[in-house]
């Protein structure tokens, strides 16, 4: 395609390598001013490089960027800055304990004659912007007390502050609610109303439909072209970007639930702020069912998981399995069958500068299967590992003595749930199972929590993804402030009505 | 040419090339003060190599900054600072001169008694350490520099109390002579010992003129056994895990609380052992008052850091450090330049090798620059095809 001044950024022929590893080979990228354009690939397929080379952080080994029908070199930031283009990164990159004001105009400040900072008027430049684009954010408010949502909206204000014409958002739903997502999509909507072009990054199809209006998908750095969104759908997009059919239904056979495996009685929690978060909770999951916590996050989710594993100090209330385990330790939660996929994935389950093989045994270790006495084998845990992998396909196979931190996000998700299956759970609770992850590994943890409930486990999920809730629970439990609201057998409720149990509206 | 890149992204290559940048500092330090930068390196090997008797302090002297880094080493990889070291080393040479003072069995069992109580007191003082943090959530960092003083203090009080007082002097009474540990001490100045030494003045430099002692082969020994106990125990794995992710760690169900308190334990032993073991084999083999820290637990920080923090690469870093304040002091006697330099010189090897991307990063650029030649290469031929 030639350059255009009708687009807003064009990207062409784009290689880009790492030492002897090619992130992108021959990739094009052509975004039209005033639109959404998505650009969808799975973990690692390099769409945060594309958009790094964009803003400047990295250098193209080869290709040509245009801006607006002309050619640049961006050699940094402040360059790609200065020609409109405005980046929010996947991890954010505020300063905790400034204000929002203070954090927007870091960088950029606003000075009065004597080179002295001018907080008056900057407050004032910033609550012009939040008005302009109606965000609803305190200018005062400091970073480390809002919520995720608003200091990606406290992202988005840097950016426009600067002047950006061009917004780059990197996987920006990742992080957030239902909810959320509503407002972001809403004030992408705002901003493109506004003559601005938004360039999304995501591996979420339902997003893509609902806000692009082009996708371009990139496959292991490769171009695999570009979709008009309104002449496309999620099987379409999910196939072009693993590369093969996926089955976005989840498959199961009816449940035959057993014996109770997880009961709990008036459970209360409160949070390190004293706070009381799980407000009196009964629970029951039984051993052949799926349970699927519905709920917005912070409605006692985190407590009730780390209460039950004794991460947590339950105020009242018991937590059941075999015996009452409540106040115990992790260490005892383990020992009496309990398995636990943790939210996230890098502060709760894994060692990151550790090898694949000290991870894959971390609640293992000190079985005598993997060493004599005091000393710990090496060679059996590499063994033990080289089993994981295989059997969990993860990627790229030999990575036993690799440190984990190498691997993508969804082979890292697939070692947590290989270690804590393989050790056959009588309760396995899943908490955010797939967060961040791609349709692939999606599709792979599904199958596998449903294959365990098959085995005759008892699974706890909880999830802030609705549909996945719905899509896998053998039964749905609503919980709001800290309580369960509403059980409901699969199929037998809407997502309206579960929507409105989440809010706290439902019947009692 | 790529065989030097490839060396360069090896973590042992950001030490070499701070040590290469801290040396040349140095020289042009000696440089501008103007004193003669060749006369002063040539006296620095001579300081170091030049006889056997300089060897051997050069060893006696790493001793103890060995065990502290190792320590530092050890509780750095499991993700704690003990930057009280120094403290931990002197209530080792307090206890272990209480009871070598106090206490006086058969060489066989007194030694062990000696050097295994001081290592006792650092290890209980470390475990204080730890315990505070781990219960009380109050930094090491803090606690440590606060018991550094109250130890500086207490050797004070041991020094001048009437107990251990030595009439007449600014020390405590020796320990005694059953718990030395320097090497045939009785044999060396017995008539047959001289005689053979007579004919063997290599022998005689060393054992003579040196308080050569066993420390540094305890101290080899101990390095190499906590590099064990780091990578091959489930203990280590515990501990790494914990300093690495302690959410982690206990959410698989490691004792994290009971982790950090072990962790401190064996650091302040290993830094009470350095402690005893400067007693029982130097002279004057008793406290003395001390006005400032002796550095001892603070060198071990640097030593710990030049080894990046490998408990086996603090036999070398021990070494050259001890090599360099040695050497030093002949510089500074024989060409006038001052021992500060020294201190300069580590002070920038420290600081360059807390860098631990300046290697990799000179990797990157010549990567770089090779890429541009050769894209400039691949241009001129098509120029030329064309
Ligand atoms: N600075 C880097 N050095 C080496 N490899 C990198 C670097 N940045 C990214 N990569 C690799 O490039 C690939 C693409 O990464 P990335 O662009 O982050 O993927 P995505 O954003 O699509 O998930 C990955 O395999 C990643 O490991
Ligand atoms: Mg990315």
């Amino acid at each position: 395609m030639e350059p255009d001044s009708s687009y807003a950024v064009q990207m062409h022929g784009i290689t880009k390598r790492f030492g002897n590893y090619t992130a992108l080979s021959q990739v094009d990228l052509n975004v039209r001013k005033q639109s959404v354009h998505a650009i969808l690939g799975e973990n690692g397929a390099g769409k945060t490089t594309l958009m790094n080379i964009l803003y400047g952080l990295y250098q193209a080994d080869e290709g040509t960027i245009y801006l607006n029908g002309t050619p640049h070199s961006i050699t940094g930031p402040n360059e790609a800055i200065s020609n409109g283009i405005g980046m929010v990164h996947q991890h954010f990159m505020l300063v905790e304990n400034f204000t929002v004001t203070e954090n927007i105009m870091l960088g950029d400040e606003v000075c009065g004659p004597a080179g002295t900072l001018d907080m008056r008027m900057a407050r004032k430049q910033v609550l012009d912007l939040v008005e302009q684009y109606g965000f609803e954010v305190d200018p005062d408010a400091r970073i480390e007390d809002i919520s995720v949502g608003m200091q990606q909206r406290v992202e988005i204000l840097k950016a426009l502050f600067r002047g950006a014409q061009t917004l780059i958002l990197d996987e920006p739903t990742a992080v957030l609610t239902p909810q959320e997502i509503d407002k972001l999509l809403q004030i992408m909507d705002d901003l493109v109303a506004s003559g601005k072009t938004i360039i999304i990054i995501t591996h979420k199809l339902k997003e893509i439909l609902r806000s692009a209006d082009e996708c371009t998908i990139i496959r292991r750095g490769e171009y695999m072209g570009t979709v008009d969104v309104s002449q496309s759908s999620e099987e379409d997009l999910a196939a072009k970007m693993v590369g093969r059919n996926v089955n976005l239904k989840v498959e199961k056979t009816p449940a035959t639930p057993g014996e109770v495996v997880l009961d709990v009685n008036g459970l209360v929690v409160r949070d390190d702020r004293g706070i009381e978060q799980v407000c009196g909770l009964d629970l029951k999951v039984r051993a052949g069912e799926i349970v699927g916590i519905a709920g917005i996050d912070g409605n006692g989710q985190e407590e009730l998981v780390n209460a039950i594993v004794s991460m947590t100090k339950a105020e009242a209330g018991t937590v059941v399995v075999g015996e009452e385990i409540q106040n115990t330790s992790p260490r005892n939660a383990i020992a009496h069958g309990v398995s636990t996929i943790p939210s996230d994935r890098h502060r709760w389950g894994l060692v990151l500068p550790m090898m694949v093989s000290e991870n894959s045994v971390l609640e293992q270790h000190d079985k005598s299967s993997f060493g004599k006495g005091i000393m710990l084998d090496y060679n059996k845990m590499h063994e033990y590992t080289s089993m994981l992998i295989k059997e969990f396909d993860i990627r790229p196979s030999g990575c036993e003595d690799e440190r984990i931190a190498g691997l993508s996000g969804g082979n890292q998700q697939k070692v947590i749930i290989a270690r804590e299956v393989t050790q056959a759970p009588k309760l396995l609770i899943a908490f955010q199972p797939t967060r961040g992850l791609d349709v692939g590994a999606i599709e792979f943890v599904h199958k596998t929590l449903i294959s365990e409930r098959d085995r005759g486990a008892a699974i706890l999920l909880v999830s802030y993804e609705l549909d996945e809730v719905m899509d896998v629970s053998d039964t749905i439990a609503v919980i709001y402030h800290g309580k369960i609201v509403g059980t409901f057998e699969q199929g037998t409720v809407g997502e309206e009505e579960l929507g409105l149990y989440m809010a706290g509206g439902g019947a009692k | 040419m790529s065989g030097l890149v490839k060396f360069l992204r090896r973590p042992i290559a950001s030490t070499l090339v701070a040590v290469l940048v801290g040396l040349l500092i140095a020289i042009l330090l000696v440089l501008v003060t103007g004193y003669d930068p060749l006369q002063t390196v040539a006296t620095l090997v001579h300081g170091v190599f030049g006889s056997p008797k300089y060897i051997t302090n050069v060893i006696i002297k790493a001793t103890p900054i060995l065990l502290t880094g190792v320590a530092v080493s050890f509780a750095f990889r499991t993700g704690l600072f003990n930057i009280g070291a120094e403290g931990q080393y002197i209530l080792g040479t307090i206890v272990a001169t209480i009871v070598g003072v106090s206490v006086n069995l058969p060489a066989v069992l007194q030694i062990p008694l000696v050097v295994l109580s001081g290592a006792l007191g650092g290890a209980l003082l470390g475990a204080l350490i730890g315990f505070l943090k781990a219960r009380l959530g109050i930094h090491e960092v803090i606690t440590s520099i606060m018991t550094n003083w109250i130890m500086l203090y207490l050797c004070n009080f041991v020094v001048s109390s009437e107990a251990f007082h030595n009439p007449n002097s600014n020390t405590a009474y020796p320990i005694n002579p059953s718990g030395y540990t320097m090497i045939l001490p009785q044999w060396k100045v017995s008539d047959e010992g001289i005689e053979y030494l007579l004919q063997h003045p290599w022998l005689r430099d060393v054992l003579l003129k040196t308080d050569l002692n066993v420390g540094f082969l305890v101290a080899v020994f101990v390095a190499i056994v906590v590099g064990i106990l780091l990578k091959r125990t489930k203990l280590g794995y515990q501990l790494r895990a914990v300093g690495l992710n302690k959410d982690a760690a206990r959410f698989s169900g490691i004792a994290v609380e009971r982790s950090v308190v072990l962790c401190m334990l064996i650091s302040g032993g290993i830094c009470g052992l350095a402690g005893a073991l400067n007693i029982t084999g130097i002279n004057p083999h008793t406290l003395s008052t001390l006005v400032a820290q002796e550095g001892y637990g603070f060198n071990g920080l640097s030593v710990a850091f030049i080894a990046g923090c490998s408990t086996v690469g603090c036999i070398p870093s021990s070494l050259f450090f001890s090599a360099l304040m040695y050497g030093g002091m002949t510089v500074q006697q024989v060409v006038g330049v001052p021992s500060e330099i020294i201190n300069i010189m580590i002070g920038i090897i420290v600081f360059f090798t807390a860098i631990p991307s300046m290697a990799p990063w000179i990797a990157d650029a010549i990567e770089r620059r090779r890429s541009r030649e050769n894209k400039n290469l691949a241009q001129e031929t098509k120029g030329e095809e064309a």
